[in-house]
């Protein structure tokens, strides 16, 4: 991300910048959507909905930190930030100056499997905003020193978001062990010994490589009508060449042979458990169950985990499961994690979390239970709707990992088919102790002397 | 007033204001905004929206830890957050459950100035909803075991606040700032104040604040006006006014130069710098804004943006802002960078602030500020949940039902000059509180 949301005070929120969790919502009843795929491979998604007086322009890119070798991790996150740094036409800094002074916000994100640029802005400024987004496809500069410079702002936003945020580096260093050899193992900000020594060389194949417009998808959400919106984006991107893309290779992730534990040591008040599972991606006739599974632990103050961690026994402030199975390629991650209580042992939290999965395993959902979490999914889908922005990271989701449309358009009916025994059979099958990494905060006494944190804070 | 069956008009009679005056509307936003106030003087902002199958509800409670007892902060915190621990006829798991079963959302939670109670659910349970919202905010039970509950958490989140710089270095700045006035202490209380607060304290709060006169509520979706009207006198019909005292705040006390660093371990300095601001409701809130918006304010194109992440590349994110309240919150700087460059950051960020105070802004720049804060205001308003959020505040905060076409207006008679008047008069860059955590070099501090 190119620059930070608002920090939120919540604990264990930090954590979720990095994985992008996703709940997918289906268009149903909603808006209005077209799709073409242009002559030079540039795939357009056009979504009408006009709710609000507001359009939303979204370019993908099907790059992400998953195509990054050891030594070269940031590669990808480093080339967003430098996106905005100037090409041939629009100098330095243009970009974001002609989109505000026409009322629109921008930004942009990164993830493992994907670079995602986006604008919100005035219907009749979607010309402009398609301009920009097709000038910078292929006309960026890599300026040398602005290069240098972009490198310690990431170096910054690193240290901000990760390396003064212990759950956040509990996070990172337990992706890094439940990926032995898949580049999922990569954090997508980078290591920072990567973002030392990357060289602008790197970014200009990277961006060379992969900003072509058969590896991108161009969404645009808003009142526009859809043919109307199809041939702005035709006019703005249509005469950019295709380009020599690499062929697909998905590497394969080995087999776990027995749990994996992480311990990351840090100056910090309470503990933290992070516990990962390799599950199937989007596609497999499990995920449906997986996702029921998640909701039951983890959705609302009555899930499983909530009312047994948090509120009966007390022993976490927080305690939530979450399943994004939206990647591009296996395995996905099911998590489990906790923030530990005051004198609560991490042991006890842990011990509970695995609790939880076990009873699943033991018995299947009473009905109701299940309908509650079925219900909780479908409302979800409907409020979901509520942001045309949402819907059209979603749609661009679900292109990015190859379901497309259709998938968001069936994602109800699927969830209403699981029943109890395939949400227990899913919790015997993945979620064994030998299936799991563990990442845990052991906090460890301050360092340095000097004033306690908190000083001064009252009476003074 | 015919559309209210005999027998609730013996408890309220409703004055739809709108009535008598045509509708508030946002031109291009398009927003036909209905102003509902009911004889216990509870105030309904209604905006129909059907297009989607759901209801959004926000109301704000004049209760705001603003008017915590001052040997008690956190009151009015714990009081918002156990109102959804349980009534007098349910228990915080049987509304736990009731909600999630039919995928609603309600939450409650304080800040500075109100308290705000805020539900999501589908129009199909309209009913159920408003029917929970009304037993929350008319009869929380404040349940023993639900209270120490609800400590224990905020413990646990006091606790670990102490991980992240940047709520190490707001409440300590805020405590510098406003020393004696309530804005001082954090929203939730403090380890001291959390144990002295008991159920007599909270019930207190309740009762003198938690009045139908004293909320504001939005609601926005797949709602008709004859509905909205039916079901706010079916649920809060035997909601009585009362009069609600306020209590008499102090004022925010002079600044006098003073520099804190609190010693970590980290990689970087967490910075905030600043001092008292203005209020909502003063008449230089806009000009102020567009000022703030040309040095640190808004976007990537701030002035102090540009020079120390774009120029020197010394921070991910910079920023200035007014926290403008019902009191004079904050003017303050946030900004982390790593330690070493901690003093140059602080530096420039002098410098940017001595800059705007001395010679105007250029004609262009006040242009490009203007044309982004009026043509992005449509984007804040781009989803109900949003649209909600805005109107409570609105009222709230009295800014009146034309704010939607007088912001625009407001924004674009802003002058240069007033510009450099704004920064002269609510700029200090002598008298300033700072506030770092983190390893800076404080041999080169200012």
């Amino acid at each position: 991300m190119r620059r930070r949301a608002r920090r939120t005070s919540r604990a264990g929120a930090a954590w979720l910048s990095l994985a992008l969790v996703l709940t997918p919502v289906p268009a149903g009843a909603g808006p209005k959507v077209v799709q073409d795929l242009l002559d030079n491979g540039l795939k357009v998604v056009a979504v009408q909905d006009d709710k609000s007086p507001v359009s939303t322009l979204q370019v993908w890119y099907k790059v992400g930190s998953r195509h990054e070798t050891p030594g070269k991790t940031g590669l990808s996150h480093l080339l967003e930030h430098m996106m905005f740094k100037g090409t041939a036409k629009v100098g330095k800094g243009e970009y974001s100056r002609t989109v505000a002074r026409h009322g629109g916000t921008e930004n942009a994100f990164t993830n493992r499997d994907a670079t995602v640029y986006f604008q919100k802005f005035a219907p009749d400024r979607l010309e402009l905003a398609l301009s920009l987004e097709a000038d910078r496809m292929t006309n960026l500069l890599l300026d040398p020193a602005e290069f240098e410079l972009e490198r310690k702002v990431v170096m910054e936003e690193r240290r901000m978001r990760i390396e003064d945020d212990p759950t956040s580096i509990v996070v990172e260093e337990m992706f890094a062990a439940a990926y032995k050899v898949h580049p999922y193992r990569h954090p997508t900000i980078g290591w920072m010994e990567d973002l030392a020594v990357l060289s602008r060389e790197d970014l200009v194949r990277h961006y060379k490589r992969w900003y072509v417009p058969n590896n991108a998808i161009v969404i645009v959400a808003g009142p526009t009508d859809p043919a109307e919106a199809i041939a702005k984006v035709k006019a703005a991107f249509g005469k950019i060449p295709k380009g020599d893309l690499p062929s697909e290779t998905a590497v394969q992730e080995p087999p776990p042979l027995g749990e994996r534990r992480v311990k990351v040591k840090k100056e910090a008040q309470l503990p933290f458990v992070f516990a990962g599972y390799p599950v199937p991606r989007v596609g497999h006739p499990d995920e449906y169950a997986l996702d029921l599974l998640a909701q039951v632990l983890a959705a609302g103050k009555s899930s499983r985990l909530y009312r047994s961690l948090v509120y009966e026994k007390q022993i976490a402030a927080y305690a939530a499961a979450s399943y994004d199975q939206m990647t591009s390629q296996d395995p996905a991650l099911f998590y489990l994690y906790a923030g530990v209580k005051p004198g609560v042992r991490t042991e006890d939290v842990e011990k509970a979390l695995y609790r939880e999965i076990e009873l699943l395993a033991a018995q299947p959902v009473p009905e109701k239970e299940l309908e509650k979490a079925k219900n909780q999914i479908e409302a979800a889908f409907i409020l979901g709707q509520d942001s045309i922005f949402n819907q059209a990271r979603q749609i661009g989701q679900a292109e990015l990992v190859g379901v497309g449309v259709r998938y968001i358009e069936n994602y109800i009916a699927n969830i209403r088919k699981v029943a109890a025994a395939d949400v227990q059979r899913a919790a015997k099958d993945y979620f064994s102790e030998d299936r799991r990494t563990v990442g845990i905060l052991v906090p460890v006494s301050p360092k340095t002397q000097g004033a306690e944190p908190g000083e001064g804070r009252s009476g003074e | 007033m015919s559309r209210l069956g005999p027998r609730l008009l013996r408890f309220l009679v409703v004055l739809i204001l709108i009535g008598a005056v045509p509708p508030a509307r946002a031109e291009a936003l398009d927003l036909a905004i209905k102003k509902l106030v009911f004889e216990n003087g509870m105030t309904v902002l209604l905006l129909e929206r059907p297009s989607l199958p759901f209801v959004v509800v926000d109301a704000k409670i004049l209760g705001g830890s603003l008017y915590d007892p001052e040997d008690r902060p956190g009151t009015a915190s714990l009081t918002a957050s156990l109102l959804t621990q349980g009534t007098a006829s349910r228990s915080a798991i049987d509304l736990a459950e009731t909600l999630d079963s039919v995928g609603a959302s309600l939450r409650s939670s304080a800040s500075d100035d109100f308290a705000s109670v805020s539900l999501t659910v589908l129009k199909k349970d309209v009913q159920l909803g408003f029917e929970i919202l009304a037993d929350v905010l008319m009869n929380p039970s404040f349940a023993e075991g639900e209270i120490a509950r609800e400590k224990a958490q905020v413990l646990a989140q006091i606790k670990s606040d102490l991980d992240d710089p940047g709520r190490i270095a707001d409440k300590l700045f805020a405590s510098l700032v406003f020393k004696n006035h309530p804005y001082a202490h954090p929203v939730e209380g403090t380890e001291e104040s959390l144990q002295k607060i008991g159920r007599e304290d909270l019930a207190a709060f309740f009762k003198r604040y938690y009045r139908p006169n004293n909320i504001v509520m939005a609601v926005v979706g797949d709602i008709t006006e004859e509905e909205a009207i039916e079901i706010v006198n079916a649920r809060f019909g035997r909601w009585a006014f009362r009069n609600v005292e306020t209590p008499a705040i102090r004022p925010v006390p002079k600044t006098a130069r003073v520099a804190k660093v609190v010693s970590k371990d980290l990689k970087q300095a967490t910075i905030r710098l600043g001092h008292p601001g203005i209020r909502r409701s003063s008449p230089d809130y806009y000009a102020a804004y567009v000022m703030n918006h040309i040095l640190g304010g808004g976007g990537f194109s701030s002035r102090m943006m540009t020079r120390v992440r774009d120029e020197k590349g010394l921070a991910y994110d910079i920023r200035s802002g007014f926290d403008a309240g019902l009191e004079p919150g904050a003017f303050s700087v946030s900004v982390q960078t790593k330690n070493e460059t901690a003093p140059d950051a602080v530096e420039m960020v002098l410098e940017e602030i001595n800059r705007i105070r001395k010679t105007v802004v250029s004609e262009a720049e006040l242009a490009d500020a203007k044309s982004y804060l009026i043509g992005s205001f449509p984007l804040r308003l781009d989803t109900n949940r949003k649209i909600a959020g805005v109107l409570s505040s609105v009222e709230f905060y009295g800014l009146g039902l034309d704010y939607f076409e007088s912001y625009p207006r407001r924004i674009d008679s802003v002058s240069r000059e007033e510009v450099l008047k704004m920064a002269r008069k609510h700029l200090n860059p002598k008298n300033y509180v700072l506030v770092i955590v983190g390893k800076p070099d404080a041999g080169r501090l200012p």
